[in-house]
């Protein structure tokens, strides 16, 4: 296929690339061997001591450490799945609003009288610059940061919680809900124009016509950018073992290094690898759908149009940590 | 409040911190970046994977672990990232030339892992130049070169500026967890000075918090606020 770059190879091309590929192979392998596996080898990291606890199911250590990597992964989940449903509930309901928001600011309300006009128009604008301010200040935050607030504030002000988890799905809640509503929003605005009229031309008001025709299409073209705001909150929720002690992956697995250093085995760099591949894997299944999903998306009935950009994903949070 | 006047030099040396690992990492992630997409976008195949492998890896694993990661392995190699003390920058950037070698590894961690964001939005650019473009330059008889030069990055550049932003922007919060491969020149280290580290520590947490939030809103908002406004700019000029 012709791409940007370059030309539909023709024969000669492809020949001349399958040749190169095989010289290139190789090269790339040695650079690989040389860089990375070398110097570690080099410092007895490839002893088959320090991998054993993680492969060898004969070791004594083995059942342990999947073990703790179970309940760690199960606790990493949850926090990111709690922590996405509450910011997509919360999430849409302030995309909706700021939408309305925005609607109501045209309103000059020449029905009421006088007093009560400026009192509407007032609110309106207040309501704008409120929510406005409230995403700037929550999306432009560090979500660490905002694990630390939360965790320091709710409980002065008597909200305790036993489980840490809730201090972690609240922190990533406000954090997320405002970038899915920010998603969801620029869905709504960027939909045909003609939809908005036509709902507007049968009767419906502003705030129905959002929910009942907007929204639901906008949630069907965004639904890929929604999903991989999932690998963000994966990703961030490693936040919570550093900042409040939750016991996800990251943190469990810092934890057995700690605890197999007592025992002399110094195993960090194979732990942390096998963390690492974890997450690779899940965050790859995950973005994968999103993928699949963009590619069915595309077919349906609300094709984009091809000359546009694609659906920009919003990397942020630790990705960040807001990536 | 009176924690802002009295501890000030506190809060300023943590925002400077925060804003030269900024700096460093968003020149470096730019070049390593480029570099990965260029790996991206090539003919080879084996070569193309070692690009798309990198992506895959830094795109889809926590900060938080690549730095871990950084502080284990980088002693174990022996090295204390002592390549980043380069003479002349040691003495504008002060923490870089330390003994202890912390800020360098959140440095390295926060450049490698941007890298591959940055890689992906220079892509996302490449892609977004219309293909027609490109083969007109190509029957026009445009080398490889003439055609990237003239007529692929200047567009793609466009297009990617937008994305990049975003990158940094979120890079620039990323740098908040460097507090926890200990460095204190950074705005989240106000806090542990100010509170967690401090013998009976007088200040309320809550204005020491407030003060760190603005550090990083004083960077993160205006950012995007420019951001916006070349998005709408070029809207604009894009409508056809």
């Amino acid at each position: 296929m012709s791409s940007v770059l370059y030309d539909t190879p023709g024969p000669r091309t492809r020949a001349k690339t399958i040749v190169a590929s095989i010289v290139a192979a190789p090269l790339i392998a040695l650079l690989a061997y040389l860089v990375i596996v070398q110097p570690l080898a080099d410092r007895g990291q490839f002893d088959w001591k320090l991998w054993a606890p993680i492969f060898d199911t004969s070791d004594p250590n083995f059942p342990l450490v999947w073990d703790r990597w179970r309940d760690g992964w199960l606790r990493t989940l949850k926090a990111a799945v709690l922590s996405m449903v509450f910011s997509f509930v919360l999430g849409s309901l302030l995309g909706l609003v700021r939408r309305e928001l925005r609607e109501l600011r045209r309103r000059r309300f020449p029905d009421q009288p006088r007093p009560a006009r400026t009192g509407l128009i007032s609110s309106v604008l207040a309501g704008v610059g409120l929510s406005r301010g409230w995403v700037e200040v929550a999306r432009g935050t560090p979500v660490y940061v905002t694990i630390v607030v939360v965790y320091t504030f709710l409980p002065r002000w008597g909200v305790d919680f036993d489980d840490r988890l809730w201090y972690l799905v609240i922190a990533l809640t406000i954090y997320n809900s405002v970038v899915i509503a920010e998603i969801i929003r620029s869905g709504m605005e960027n939909l045909p124009s003609g939809q908005r009229e036509a709902s507007l031309a049968i009767g419906l008001g502003s705030w129905q016509t959002s929910v009942l025709v907007l929204y639901p299409q906008a949630l069907r073209i965004m639904l890929p950018a929604l999903i991989s705001q999932l690998v963000v909150v994966l990703k961030d929720t490693s936040l919570g073992g550093l900042t409040v002690s939750y016991e996800e992956a990251l943190r469990t697995t810092q934890q057995m290094v700690e605890a197999f250093r007592g025992l002399n085995i110094a195993n960090g760099i194979p732990m942390f690898v096998t963390l690492g591949v974890m997450y690779v894997a899940v965050n790859y299944v995950v973005s994968r759908l999103a993928h699949y999903l963009q590619g069915r998306m595309g077919s349906g009935r609300h094709r984009r149009k091809s000359d546009e950009p694609p659906v920009q994903m919003v990397e942020a949070g630790a990705g960040a940590a807001g990536a | 409040m009176e924690v802002y006047f009295d501890q000030f030099g506190v809060f300023w040396e943590g925002f400077l911190g925060t804003v030269q690992m900024c700096v460093l990492a968003a020149v470096g992630a730019l070049a390593i970046g480029t570099l990965v997409a260029v790996l991206r976008v090539a003919p080879l195949p084996p070569v193309r994977g070692v690009g798309t492998a990198y992506v895959t890896v830094f795109r889809n694993i926590p900060l938080t672990v690549v730095m871990f990661v950084c502080a284990f392995v980088l002693p174990l190699l022996g090295s204390n990232a002592d390549f980043l003390k380069i003479p002349g920058l040691t003495t504008l950037i002060r923490p870089l030339g330390t003994e202890l070698p912390f800020f360098r590894f959140a440095t390295i961690a926060l450049t490698v892992y941007t890298a591959a964001f940055v890689c992906e939005a220079l892509r996302s650019g490449i892609n977004a130049v219309p293909v027609g473009q490109a083969e007109a330059a190509r029957s026009l008889g445009m080398t490889f070169g003439q055609n990237l030069r003239h007529i692929v990055l200047p567009q793609a550049w466009k297009f990617a500026i937008v994305p990049l932003g975003s990158v940094i922007i979120a890079m620039i919060k990323n740098s908040a967890l460097a507090l926890s491969f200990g460095v204190l020149a950074s705005m989240t280290g106000v806090f542990d000075r100010l509170i967690s580290q401090a013998e009976g520590a007088s200040y309320d947490s809550m204005a020491v918090l407030v003060g760190v939030v603005v550090g990083y809103l004083v960077l993160t908002i205006p950012l995007g606020l420019v951001l916006d406004a070349v998005e709408r700019s070029q809207k604009k000029t894009v409508r056809r």
